[in-house]
């Protein structure tokens, strides 16, 4: 076996404010061998889709080194191709002039750039609709057109970037499995596929090995190889199993020694998931149905609730972080508060969320103290998103700016004016919380 | 079409940036240079007296098809500048930083007002006179075309959708095959409507540069414009109203041979990946896709000509492999070369306002430019009152209309005809009237300032209400709203994003227009509004350059500062109110 891509010591940084870097990347030491298709996974903000495009050339590492083929590549490199997850076609192009883009761009003469584009037309199933627009074809059909694009220049690597994930269930289905046969039936010249994915269930059905990241920043926690024969059953016990292990995988602290995120001191410019009470209650509300004891594979909360890790975590981290639950061996488990703030009703509701933000959330009580003590109790955001930025780029700064107003809300801690971007603070005669 | 999406819809302010403080001097300074390199003294060279014009009426289709050659001129340097301003703007951070705001300046000084100088410039430069005519004509078209073709291009370039980028940076595309795969095609849309608007505002700009005066001289060139101009001279209403005829007839005939079929052919690049509700359609684009010649001729010059042209001048950019170990790269901070730029911009920039200053007080005093700013004032009035009185019309009515689909079907291209049509061909009418029936001029004037431009309120406010979703409509009539409740509920802040963008242009068109409506003639009589604008045309007509530039400083910045402190923030605060969320 040998490598078609190695990634060394890789590293990348965004620059922040203050001449601060952000951390997106920290040493990540990957390869690729011929004759494997391997996923990243991981939570959001990992860096999944960075490691592909630092591969895809689109993406320069801060630092570190990347090979192909044993060479150091910067750039685009002609061996080296990409799926994107939302197709990335051109809608003024019909399918053949997308399919034969890549080659147009080789400098391939008319005559082949055709011969060649029906080809991949033809093997991937797309006959007939060579005339067509993007616009005219169907989710599926379109990302057929993108694996036709992407395979036409006989890529020796092919990168794909979540590739099923804006499609129906049914259609990624048919997609996956055809492009499982190609694969395995070698009609592709392709030695090595890397895809980045949200969906556990089907990473596995594809791959021969995974790569978990951790996030904050990015970097490599585990790498499993995955031996199950083929065709892979999504309902055996080995199946399930696995399953079961790579979601204990993700959810696994980095290294032993770190202390649980709720128990943690979380600072003030601290990274807030994206995550409103109406879901957090959902995820609540399964974990406590579906078991008399309180406790809920994640796997099993993914299948109950229809949604991908992507969309799980930031519910349960964010419900760990207010102490409403633990997690760990891939289980989540509620706690005592969280099965208080679940029969609680709606009024009853508002000064357990209060409490827990209060008490588990620095930069909410940090508003809310300067609010009050402020002789009008206003306050401009300004200020606030000013600390957050010290670790957080702009983008992210706002996000979570946003997550505390929909919290602060929610909790009726305090009152935020969308025009001038003020917070007040809700009641300003009520003393509700002495903080 | 809402140019500019409000970054931060919450912050609301900064009504200046440094760059305005350094841009307008700039641009007032290489008007100053124009001015000054025509000669300090007033200009005394033989301005050519042009064609004697004919006002037979066989002659209008000739006249007609000059002054269309000349807008066809000035389009064709259009899209070469927007192309490559466009292009450079959004590709270099630091161009882009001075490049936007300039031609956002550019756009808010007044035309017009240019035009005598650079007739005086270019002539007394061309040792072709007749030439050099025809080149400041073009060139007044060019700068009421270029400045929004150019945004409307640049800002597709920055909106360029992320994975298509990425799509061809792997599969490899050379720059050329960037251009015409990618980036040409992504703006098509709104290349297409921006320079169809900007030949509808053209044709005001043709008709005004065909016939000027420049220190007492009249200057004609023939076309449509000098016809009226020496119609007005010879008070022959009836040559003024086969004008009126001829122009009618060829903006049907642009329209329906050349607006639409563009139009309903751009749709085809929009970027939307969904098959769209409602498609343009154009009787002449059919014709054209179904009959074979043109596909023929596309397909040879797609297969077999553009290889070889591509092959020839540009070999495909070899693979990168090369051996270059990523580093830590130390570069020269890019704030210090930030602060460099701008302290050499604000030099430039201060050096050219003590110039200009040198130049305007050398022969005029502080008292005359007191006064000009209070004519700046009336003219101000003047487009304010009017752009309100024409949104008090046409706001109901715009409303009424795009609620309607089928009258909005109906509607737009009269009303998109209507405000292609010059209204200057208009104005002896007016006059004829005002002088008939003895009425103030410094009243009945005004309304010739919106004449033209009051149909970009009514558009806008058609397309507003025509977009109100169905659903918002049925749950206010399902909650019983009716009347001035619904109006004030849902009708006017639906259409307020909509209704700031028509209200703008408008107001901005009048600015302009101000310099031709001010002033009008009717034979030997002339009426005349006091304001800057008829300031401008009277210096302009003694050749009093220096005051002239002291008119259009004043003008821009009457301009500038409305924008700054009215449209800007209504605009912001009007989109971040229908904002939906995401």
């Amino acid at each position: 076996m040998s490598e078609l891509v190695e990634l060394k010591h890789v590293r990348k940084e965004f620059s922040g404010p203050e001449e601060q870097p952000i951390v997106i990347l920290d040493d990540i030491n990957l390869e690729l061998h011929e004759g494997e298709i391997v996923a990243l996974l991981g939570k959001s903000g990992s860096g999944k889709s960075t490691i592909l495009r630092i591969i895809a050339g689109l993406i320069a590492p801060t630092a570190g080194e990347v090979l192909y083929r044993g060479r150091p590549v910067r750039g685009s490199a002609p061996g080296i191709s990409m799926v994107f997850q939302d197709f990335a076609l051109f809608p003024w192009l019909d399918v053949l002039e997308n399919v034969r883009l890549g080659l147009e761009a080789q400098g391939v003469p008319v005559a082949e750039q055709r011969r060649r584009a029906l080809e991949a037309i033809d093997m991937i199933g797309l006959d007939g609709f060579e005339s067509a627009y993007p616009k005219e074809l169907s989710g599926g059909m379109r990302q057929r057109v993108g694996f036709a694009r992407a395979l036409v220049v006989r890529p020796d690597v092919l990168l794909m970037d979540e590739p099923f994930s804006a499609l129906d269930v049914p259609t990624a289905e048919t997609l996956r499995d055809d492009l499982l046969d190609l694969w395995r039936e070698r009609k592709i010249p392709t030695r090595a596929i890397l895809m980045v994915s949200h969906n556990i269930e089907e990473s596995l059905l594809l791959v021969d090995r995974l790569v978990i990241l951790g996030s904050d920043p990015g970097r490599i926690k585990v790498k499993l190889p995955v031996r199950l024969p083929h065709p892979r059953n999504r309902n055996s016990d080995a199946f399930r199993a696995f399953v079961g292990r790579v979601y204990d995988a993700i959810t696994r602290p980095s290294e032993p020694a770190v202390v649980p995120l709720a128990t943690a001191t979380l600072e003030i410019g601290a990274r807030l998931p994206s995550a409103n009470v109406q879901q957090m209650l959902g995820v609540l509300d399964v974990v406590s149905e579906e078991s008399s004891s309180d406790e809920l594979e994640l796997s099993e909360l993914a299948d109950e609730l229809e949604m991908e890790i992507d969309e799980i975590f930031p519910l349960v981290e964010a419900l760990e972080l207010l102490g409403f639950a633990h997690t760990g061996d891939g289980r989540i488990r509620l706690s005592e508060a969280g099965k208080a703030f679940l029969k609680a009703d709606i009024l009853e509701r508002k000064p357990l969320f209060r409490h827990a933000v209060l008490d588990r959330v620095p930069i909410v009580r940090h508003i809310y103290k300067t609010i009050c003590a402020e002789e009008d109790h206003r306050v401009n955001e300004e200020q606030f998103l000013a600390a957050l930025n010290e670790s957080l780029s702009d983008e992210e700064a706002e996000r979570v700016l946003e997550v505390i107003v929909a919290w602060g809300r929610y909790a009726e801690l305090f009152a935020y004016d969308y025009d001038s971007g003020e917070f007040s603070l809700e009641n300003p005669t009520a003393d509700k919380v002495s903080g | 079409m809402a140019d500019h999406p409000a970054e931060r819809p919450f912050v609301v302010g900064e009504w200046f940036n440094r760059w305005d403080l350094i841009l307008l001097p700039l641009v007032l300074g290489v008007l100053f240079v124009f001015a000054w390199a025509s000669g300090h003294v007033p200009i005394t060279i033989s301005v050519p007296r042009g064609e004697s014009i004919s006002l037979s009426p066989i002659y209008l289709p000739l006249y007609t098809l000059k002054t269309t050659l000349r807008m066809l001129v000035a389009l064709g340097f259009s899209l070469l500048f927007t192309f490559m301003y466009g292009g450079l703007a959004a590709k270099s951070r630091r161009a882009e930083r001075v490049m936007v705001p300039l031609l956002d300046i550019l756009q808010s000084v007044p035309i017009l007002g240019f035009l005598s100088i650079i007739v005086v410039w270019v002539v007394s430069r061309m040792p072709n006179q007749q030439f050099g005519l025809e080149m400041a004509a073009v060139f007044a078209i060019f700068t009421s075309q270029a400045w929004n073709m150019t945004f409307s291009y640049y800002h597709s370039l920055k909106r360029l959708p992320k994975p298509l980028t990425q799509a061809a940076r792997v599969f490899g595309l050379s720059r050329w095959q960037r251009f015409t795969k990618l980036e040409l095609p992504y703006a098509i849309p709104g290349l297409v409507w921006n320079t169809m608007m900007s030949v509808s505002g053209g044709w005001f700009f043709v008709v005004a540069s065909e016939a000027i005066t420049v220190s007492g001289h009249q200057v004609l060139l023939p076309g449509v414009g000098s016809y009226i101009a020496e119609a007005i001279a010879q008070r022959n209403l009836r040559a003024i109203g086969w004008a009126i005829f001829a122009m009618f007839v060829a903006l049907m005939l642009y329209d329906q041979l050349v607006f639409r079929p563009l139009i309903a052919w751009a749709d085809k690049f929009r970027s939307e990946t969904t098959a769209g509700d409602e498609e343009p359609r154009s009787w002449m684009l059919d014709l054209i896709r179904r009959s074979r010649l043109p596909r023929r001729i596309g397909r040879v010059i797609n297969e077999v000509i553009a290889p070889r042209i591509r092959r020839f001048h540009l070999p495909r950019p070899q693979p990168r492999l090369k051996s270059i170990r990523v580093k830590r790269v130390v570069r020269m901070s890019p704030r210090l070369g930030d602060a460099v730029w701008v302290g050499l911009l604000a030099l430039i920039g201060a050096v050219t306002i003590i110039f200009i200053g040198r130049y305007v007080f050398s022969s005029v005093g502080f008292f005359e430019i007191g006064r000009v700013f209070l004519l700046g004032f009336y003219t101000l009035l003047r487009v304010l009152v009017m752009t309100l009185l024409a949104s008090l019309i046409w706001l109901p009515v715009g409303i009424r209309i795009g609620l309607d689909s089928r009258l909005t079907h109906r509607a737009r291209p009269i009303v998109l005809f209507l405000s292609a049509f010059p209204a200057n061909l208009l104005f002896p009418i007016a006059v004829y009237v005002i002088v008939r029936y003895g009425l103030n001029t410094q009243i009945w004037l005004s309304p010739l300032m919106v004449l033209g431009t009051q149909w970009y309120i009514l558009f806008n406010v058609i397309s507003g209400a025509s977009s109100i979703s169905n659903d918002l409509r049925e749950a206010a009539r399902n909650m019983g709203l009716r009347g001035w409740r619904l109006w004030r509920r849902l009708y006017l802040p639906a259409v307020l994003p909509a209704f700031v963008t028509g209200a703008l242009t408008a107001a901005g068109g009048a600015w302009n227009a101000s310099v031709v409506a001010e002033i009008v003639s009717w034979g030997g009589r002339t009426l005349t509004a006091s304001g800057v604008g008829s300031y401008i045309a009277e210096q302009t007509t003694v050749g009093n350059l220096p005051r002239v530039v002291l008119g259009i400083a004043v003008m821009s910045l009457y301009v500038v500062v409305m924008n700054r402190i009215l449209w800007r923030p209504l605009y912001r605060y009007s989109a971040a109110r229908t904002e939906e969320g995401s």
